[in-house]
């Protein structure tokens, strides 16, 4: 588990964005899992995105889908069986305290909910790597201390999770790699 | 073996779930839904009910399959004897394949079962029509260039009142008939692709209005396959859709014209009835807007699924 910092600007989302694939580098290459990024056809890019987490600061939630249609999307695109789905769904929506609510639609959430949601979705199919942008941006300290321990918990039971915020404050608290950007280069690493 | 059984049963019943998804986002919509139907059904009903016209027309024509004989008007007052002798002489020319004569008796027989003017002909003091020799030149030694020539041969005979050819007007009719089946066969082109452009309009309004829900997709890991098939599902409903809209249409317009239409044909010969070809076009109509859907929703997929990229 490792945090991301640096300034607005300092390049947090593109480095996030060049792992997710959403971006491609345009010099160097990028290395994940032994897997060199520049080397990935575009025709391969989903199935790449498929070991990979993402949360983001608004959530992304499809908002004429219930919460549990949501965190099945990325199962269903994966073809897996209904039966397994819902196991699975159910599994992931009760890790992140929010089985009760499976058939609300997200509007109805709050917005720790709804990033709650967001994370569930993440990890429903239970991808080696979890990255995170700014996902405690919009939510107060209590409900931020709750994502990250929630973030914690993947991390204990071997994920990956990587972590863009602004929030020092929080992560000072939490014994984990900081890796500061400034305009797009590494600034410092502080190991914990 | 099983395992492979398994995963083809997965994904017809993956295809079975996008395709009910499909329907059910139309029916969220139905006005808008049912507008779209209704217009791919009347540019589809169009050229489908000018085809049903144009058979039934095609069809009356290839009952007077007479088309090639001539027709041999005898003098008033020959005897049956004399007639039937011309009609054998007739028959043994080098040109000629086979001669039928008919005597005034029974060329007014057929004319009254023909023409359905019992009353009229009954209340005629005589017979006023002639005998006749009907004529089939033999196909392999006669042109239609040197036809004339038998026709001049066939009328300086003697007790020859006229000589008619029937093929003229016939052949007329049907370059008539091949001419409209050509503009009809355009039309139905051109409409065609209205649909086409219709339904592709529609899939490329469906996804713009989808497109953040499309980005997540992809940000989640679906590949283009998997985003594309809600909207060709979409097509092909609406193309279904359309194609059943067109048939009932049709069905609607055949049974308001069926009435003067029948009126029209009792008057000349009663053996003539209007053919639906109902089963044919309920198995033909939707098969084609179903085509035209998929094909639509194709072509806007295309064009504007790739533009959309997560950001």
């Amino acid at each position: 588990m490792a945090f991301l910092t640096g300034h607005s600007g300092a390049g947090k989302s593109t480095l996030l964005k060049l792992i997710a694939l959403i971006e491609r580098s345009t010099h160097g290459q990028v290395l994940v899992n032994q897997q060199n990024l520049t080397r990935i056809s575009k025709r391969k890019i989903p199935y790449y995105r498929r070991q990979i987490g993402l949360v983001f600061q608004d959530h992304n939630l499809l908002h004429d889908r219930t919460v549990f249609d949501n965190v099945a999307l990325p199962l269903i695109i994966e073809g897996e069986n209904h039966r397994e789905v819902g196991r699975r769904v159910r599994a992931s929506l009760d890790k992140v305290g929010l089985l009760s609510k499976e058939r609300s639609l997200p509007i109805a959430l709050s917005g720790g909910e709804q990033q709650r949601v967001g994370i569930a979705r993440a990890v429903v199919s239970r991808p080696p790597i979890l990255l995170a942008d700014e996902p405690t941006g919009n939510l107060d300290p209590d409900l931020s201390r709750d994502i990250m321990n929630l973030f914690e918990q993947f991390n204990q039971v071997g994920v990956t999770v990587f972590i863009a915020t602004h929030d020092l404050e929080l992560i000072s608290t939490l014994p984990y790699r900081q890796i500061a950007l400034h305009q797009g280069r590494l600034a410092q690493q502080a190991a914990q | 073996m099983k395992g492979l059984s398994f995963n083809f049963k997965g994904y017809l019943l993956r295809h079975l779930q996008v395709m009910l998804f499909s329907l059910g986002r139309l029916w969220q919509q139905p006005l808008s839904s049912l507008m779209t139907a209704t217009v791919i059904g009347i540019a589809l009903a169009l050229p489908a009910g000018l085809y049903v016209l144009l058979q039934n027309v095609n069809t009356v024509s290839d009952q007077w399959d007479d088309a090639s004989k001539i027709t041999v008007f005898l003098e008033q007052g020959i005897q049956t004897n004399h007639g039937e002798k011309l009609a054998n002489d007739i028959k043994t020319w080098p040109e000629i394949s086979d001669t039928i004569y008919q005597s005034s008796d029974q060329t007014l027989e057929e004319f009254r079962h023909l023409s359905g003017l019992n009353d009229l002909l009954d209340a005629l003091p005589k017979n006023p029509l002639p005998a006749v020799v009907i004529v089939t030149p033999d196909e392999n030694n006669v042109t239609s260039e040197s036809v004339s020539g038998l026709l001049e041969k066939l009328q300086a005979l003697a007790s020859v009142d006229q000589v008619q050819l029937d093929m003229e007007w016939l052949q007329r009719l049907r370059s008539i008939n091949k001419l409209l089946e050509r503009g009809i066969g355009l039309l139905a082109a051109l409409l065609s692709l209205s649909v086409l452009l219709v339904i592709g309009n529609t899939i490329r309004l469906a996804i713009l209005s989808r497109q953040s829900e499309i980005r997540v997709m992809k940000l989640v890991g679906a590949t283009d396959r998997f985003i594309r098939r809600p909207f060709l599902y979409t097509g092909f409903w609406y193309g279904i859709l359309g194609g059943l809209f067109a048939w009932i249409t049709l069905i609607i317009m055949m049974s308001l014209i069926s009435d003067p239409i029948n009126d029209l044909t009792s008057r000349y010969s009663s053996a003539f009835t209007l053919q639906w070809f109902t089963g044919f076009l309920l198995l033909v109509l939707p098969s084609i807007g179903t085509l035209l859907g998929i094909g639509g929703a194709w072509l806007a997929v295309g064009r504007h699924l790739d533009n959309i990229e997560p950001d």
